[in-house]
């Protein structure tokens, strides 16, 4: 009898116990706050979880925000000194807030890193600024070409393009056979020109980026091929928000090809359920001089360390792990996210899928876009005055001037800083 | 030194008002007069002071321009159409006829309260080129599709119509007021001179209501030039700027683009010009 009253007792208080430890695991772990954005930060619970099983001392606080919200909730947070210690950024972003001294260098610690030779050269690069790496890569996002298969081959056209000219004709002749549009560029974007003008070599700024160079004449050729393709009406001058439904548009055979990214696949795949999979496909961009692939863009994003973190070794290890190849993986199985490394690639989930492969083969040809903070201001111009050129607003000769002017007008204190070596 | 008593009463709210409109006030005038953007952000050292470049600049940016045209294209039409629209709303709801008067007054006030995100996406659907309602039924009347939102020409009637339709009601709420004031012995007396319904509404109807449409005539035109949710939620102030409004304008520089001190610039700039208007428009009443 004193035995079950003694017991009572006890049992309750364990379960007590229990019940504190799992509201509060290890009273005393070092808590990292990690920031993500859009789809990944919907899962980024998921793989802090696993984070927190492996590392019990440490406990991840997620935060996820929506894509639309996270470049101001970040400046928000830096102008307020509540930068978390890990954050997710955009590719673009990142000399942003290099420029505001915001990121760790983490050079030093990628360097022990093994995972640092696995990385493609293009995506790497992207997240280095000056001679700082300010970020490790998180996923790639670069933007390839979606294909009709079955209409391409109808009008005689037997392999994805190598080149502009192939593409042009194939595109010519997808469009005669079915009397619409070919191909769907959205007109307010300023990715495909900047694609086409990188391909042919165009530099975009000068002067160690000081200036703008888009009265170059490799910019001028690369912006007059672009142009073309409304001007010839092969693709209708539509911005992405007024085509209701591309996937449908897409199905019905309205356009049979378009330049998109890694989003799209998983996407296409789920809304094209009635689209025999072998009737589309993708490839890789075609170049200018037919060299295979064409340069694409380095975007994505990557996983940065705020230098004002007080947490920096736990961060760190919360970084090196979501970069790990068994956790790209994983991004990918839960988002489609493409792993930013070469392990990753040679998983049999993406080792198989031939749709994915066309990825894994642009990433040998990636460029970053300039890597100053300027730069997304200067490409919402570039869309803009690309929208007016191919809407016959504008002569394209003028709206380069005026784009010219512009990008110097915003470097202006660019180069007042760069004078003072400051 | 002493102070009146009276000092005292009042001392509580001028300090709310001196912390809370003052200072903030004078410090964006202060900041329109440099150039505050992300690298001063970092280190203020990088602050320059620049005078009245901003101000020189704005009007030198094509940008401003757009922007400037179009908010004065709402303003001049979205304006009286929706003080037209929402006087003749609350003529016909108030009138003697019209039964089920608080039911078609609550009707025509939900557009008011519905938030404008929710408005924007079913209105993103009723204007959509190839599915869209609205092709759908002039397609009826056999005219051809309009791409509402995707041409420049069109963008702007479409975005003046569906914010007409969702703020109407709130001045026809006032205007009801306003009717419901005047004494219906006038009307009577009126009628009994012999006045039809034509001469009724101009010689009671309008003078009596002019205190009020000054008042809806101001709010409106106040509430006009800071134009923001609809392009913003719409079209981003495409396609090729046609929808762009200043306030957009000044959002995206200081808030895409960190650039506060040219954006307290447009903001004084807009300043400037409400208040030119709205002493325009007292100055049309008294006369």
């Amino acid at each position: 009898m004193s035995r079950t009253r003694n017991r009572c007792p006890r049992s309750i208080l364990l379960a007590c116990a229990l019940i504190l430890s799992g509201c509060q695991p290890a009273e005393n772990a070092e808590v990292v706050e990690f920031w993500a954005f859009g789809s990944e930060g919907e899962v980024a619970h998921e793989l802090a979880g696993e984070f927190e099983r492996l590392n019990p001392e440490i406990r991840v606080e997620v935060q996820p925000i929506p894509w639309s919200a996270a470049h101001e909730k970040l400046l928000t947070a830096y102008a307020g000194g509540n930068l978390p210690d890990v954050f997710q950024l955009g590719n673009t972003w990142i000399a942003e807030f290099a420029a505001l001294r915001a990121l760790e260098d983490v050079a030093p610690r990628f360097e022990s890193s093994a995972a640092k030779h696995d990385y493609f050269e293009g995506i790497l690069d992207a997240a280095v600024v000056g001679e700082r790496m300010l970020a490790v890569p998180w996923y790639v996002d670069t933007r390839i070409l979606f294909y009709r298969r079955d209409l391409l081959g109808a009008a005689g056209v037997a392999l994805p393009p190598r080149s502009w000219d192939a593409w042009f004709d194939a595109m010519a002749r997808v469009r005669d056979r079915q009397n619409g549009f070919a191909v769907f560029l959205p007109i307010d974007e300023w990715e495909v020109p900047v694609i086409l003008a990188m391909q042919r070599g165009a530099a975009l700024l000068k002067d160690g980026n000081r200036y703008g160079d888009f009265l170059h004449t490799d910019f001028r050729a690369a912006f007059d091929f672009y142009l073309r393709w409304f001007r010839e009406k092969l693709a209708p001058s539509e911005t992405s928000g007024q085509v209701a439904n591309l996937y449908r548009e897409f199905g019905r055979g309205d356009f049979a090809a378009l330049i998109t990214g890694p989003w799209n696949l998983g996407e296409f795949r789920r809304r094209l359920a009635d689209l025999d999979a072998s009737a589309w496909d993708t490839a890789p961009l075609p170049s200018f001089d037919g060299s295979y692939p064409g340069i694409s863009l380095a975007g994505g994003a990557s996983l940065a360390l705020a230098a004002g973190s007080t947490r920096k070794e736990a961060a760190w290890k919360l970084i090196e792990f979501l970069t790990a190849p068994p956790q790209q993986i994983r991004l990918y199985r839960l988002t489609g996210d493409l792993p930013p490394g070469r392990t990753a690639w040679s998983d049999p989930v993406l080792a198989g899928d031939h749709k994915a492969q066309s990825f894994r083969r642009q990433m040998d040809r990636l460029l970053p876009p300039p890597k100053i903070p300027e730069w997304e201001r200067i490409a919402s111009r570039i869309a803009a005055y690309a929208e007016k050129a191919a809407r016959g607003e504008m002569a394209p000769s003028v709206a380069l001037e005026a784009l010219n002017d512009e990008a110097d007008r915003i470097l202006e204190k660019r180069r007042w800083l760069l004078e003072r070596g400051r | 030194m002493r102070f009146n008593p009276a000092f005292w009463f009042v001392a509580p709210a001028l300090a709310l008002l001196v912390v809370f409109f003052f200072l903030p006030v004078g410090a964006a005038l202060g900041l329109s007069f440099t150039d505050f953007d992300i690298y001063a952000l970092a280190d203020i050292g990088r602050l320059r002071f620049v005078g009245l470049d901003n101000y020189r600049r704005l009007f030198g940016d094509a940008e401003f321009w757009t922007a400037l045209r179009n908010t004065l294209y709402f303003v001049a039409v979205g304006g009286p159409l929706s003080v037209l629209v929402s006087l003749a709303a609350a003529l016909l709801v108030n009138h003697r006829l019209t039964p089920f008067k608080g039911l078609f007054r609550s009707l025509l006030f939900l557009p008011v309260v519905t938030t404008l995100v929710a408005v924007a996406v079913v209105w993103r659907y009723l204007y959509q080129p190839r599915y869209g309602v609205l092709n759908y039924l002039l397609g009826g009347f056999g005219i051809g599709p309009v791409d509402w939102l995707g041409d420049p020409d069109w963008a702007m009637p479409a975005i003046i119509l569906m914010a007409v339709w969702k703020n109407f009601g709130f001045n026809m709420i006032v205007f009801v007021a306003g009717l419901q004031n005047i004494p219906e012995s006038l009307y009577e007396a009126a009628s009994i001179d012999g006045a039809g319904a034509r001469q009724q509404f101009l010689y009671i109807t309008l003078p009596l209501l002019a205190p009020t449409f000054l008042f809806v005539a101001v709010i409106t035109m106040i509430g006009h030039f800071q134009w923001f949710a609809e392009p913003y939620v719409m079209t981003q102030g495409g396609p090729a700027g046609s929808t762009l409004s200043i306030v957009l304008l000044m959002y995206q520089q200081g808030f895409r683009w960190w650039n506060l001190g040219y954006t307290s610039a447009i903001a004084f700039v807009l300043f400037g010009m409400v208040f030119l208007f709205a002493v325009f428009l007292a100055w049309l009443k008294r006369r």
